[in-house]
């Protein structure tokens, strides 16, 4: 009996842990970590955590991919692809925004000589 | 001691999320929305792989604001990066031969194969975004295999600017032409799961491609130019 | 089924933790990467191959060679 449950509960909710995990080990890595190159990989971390769990969200079981790759196949085991599209469109988004964040770590660099947030703020001007 | 408070919020913001999920099964049946365009879609826009109509022909307002977002952040970068510029031709040590040899062998190899991801986007799976990112994949590759070579800005920048470009146009002729809204799918149909089909949706995915392989081409090579 | 996603699961927060706990940039940076492989892995089971492709030949192949001459350019061990 428990291990059946235990099954069950692995069944609905390995997704969830997963993308949870990976949310808060970025926002952990963000929030603790002092180095700017480090504070951007805990974002990236943390991006692929909320896409993952956008996705999940619109999955139903026993589902395949919204794709008509033959024109008979039937409709109602499909996937949701609203959240597809959504997270398609946000993982393009996120590499030019951590591309410009790097650009901006390294112009920092260049001025400074550190990566060290606690330096940069002692260096002010 | 910072370590501490943060895993503090952490585990509360873990506690309420837990909370929260309960409310929303995995695999329970899809909204309203979804079940519509995968129920229409096949008729309305032609392509078979709904994820390209949703992107590109139902929400392809969204898909040119993030076009936008995307052009916004490589100028940013450029802004950014661009006051130390050195023009002048630096002595690079030479790749390896194999490394040279390999790289010039895949470089086409990994262009037709984005062509060919971004071509047949509303058919199988992928479309522009992602065959864009494998064309920049390929310009990456050189950098790292034929150093010296640079990319020229001048046709970087045309052909992002006619990706661009392509996309507003056939927008814009929808707006007067067919159902009288932006982006309304007024070419003809075709036959569903063959090349011609799906009306605007395979040019705009093509010009998206373009576009987003030249934008990301252009943040590594203003990544990489700047290197003293 | 069930087992391969909980291992790849597994697989996918321990390199997470191994990003947050390594001094050394480049291997943080390759740690990262390895993640993205992993969810995309995931997409593709979560029947989203669209999403998969893109975060393969984004999250895994573009982002981790922008992240490297980031580092290239600054500094690579965190103190």
């Amino acid at each position: 009996m428990g291990i059946s449950n235990a099954f069950d509960f692995l069944q609905n909710h390995v997704y969830y842990i997963g993308s949870f995990g990976l949310i808060f080990i970025g926002l952990f890595i963000m929030l603790v970590k002092h180095n700017l190159i480090k504070v951007i990989i805990g974002l990236s971390i943390l991006e692929t955590g909320v896409n993952l769990f956008l996705v999940s969200v619109g999955y139903i079981s026993k589902g395949t991919a919204p794709i008509f790759s033959k024109s008979a196949m039937e409709a109602a085991p499909m996937v949701d692809p609203v959240p597809q599209a959504l997270v398609l469109t946000a993982i393009v988004i996120g590499v030019a925004v951590l591309a410009l964040a790097l650009s901006l770590a390294i112009r920092l660099y260049h001025h400074y000589g550190v990566l060290d947030l606690r330096r940069i703020k002692e260096l002010r001007w | 001691m910072r370590a501490i408070i943060s895993l503090f919020l952490i585990s509360v913001l873990a506690w309420g999320i837990a909370t929260a999920l309960n409310e929303i099964p995995f695999g329970a049946a899809k909204t309203k929305v979804g079940e519509y365009y995968i129920g229409r879609g096949k008729e309305q826009t032609g392509a078979s792989n709904i994820v390209t109509s949703v992107v590109v022909n139902y929400r392809g307002f969204d898909t040119l604001g993030e076009v936008t977002v995307l052009f916004v952040a490589a100028i940013g970068l450029g802004a950014v990066l661009a006051t130390r510029r050195k023009k002048e031709k630096r002595d690079v040590e030479p790749a390896s031969l194999v490394l040279y040899t390999g790289c010039r062998l895949l470089f086409p190899l990994i262009l037709l194969f984005g062509a060919y991801i971004f071509i047949h986007g509303h058919l199988t799976p992928g479309g522009g975004f992602q065959g864009g990112a494998v064309v920049a994949s390929a310009f990456v590759l050189v950098y790292l295999g034929c150093r010296g070579r640079r990319i020229s800005e001048t046709a970087s920048k045309t052909v992002e600017s006619l990706g661009g470009l392509v996309f507003i146009v056939v927008g814009l002729v929808g707006l007067a032409v067919g159902g009288g809204y932006f982006l309304s799918n007024y070419l003809p149909k075709g036959e569903l799961n063959s090349l011609f089909s799906a009306g605007i949706i395979p040019i705009i995915y093509i010009a998206i491609g373009f576009k987003v392989g030249s934008e990301l081409a252009g943040v590594i090579d203003h990544l990489v130019e700047e290197s003293e | 089924m069930i087992f391969v996603v909980s291992l790849l699961t597994l697989l996918m927060l321990s390199a997470a933790i191994a990003a947050l706990i390594f001094k050394d940039l480049m291997s943080a940076v390759i740690a990262s990467c390895m993640v993205s492989l992993i969810a995309a892995i995931l997409f593709y089971f979560l029947q989203a191959p669209d999403v998969a492709m893109a975060e393969a030949s984004i999250g895994a192949a573009l982002v981790t060679a922008v992240f490297i001459i980031a580092i290239r350019r600054t500094k690579r061990y965190e103190e």
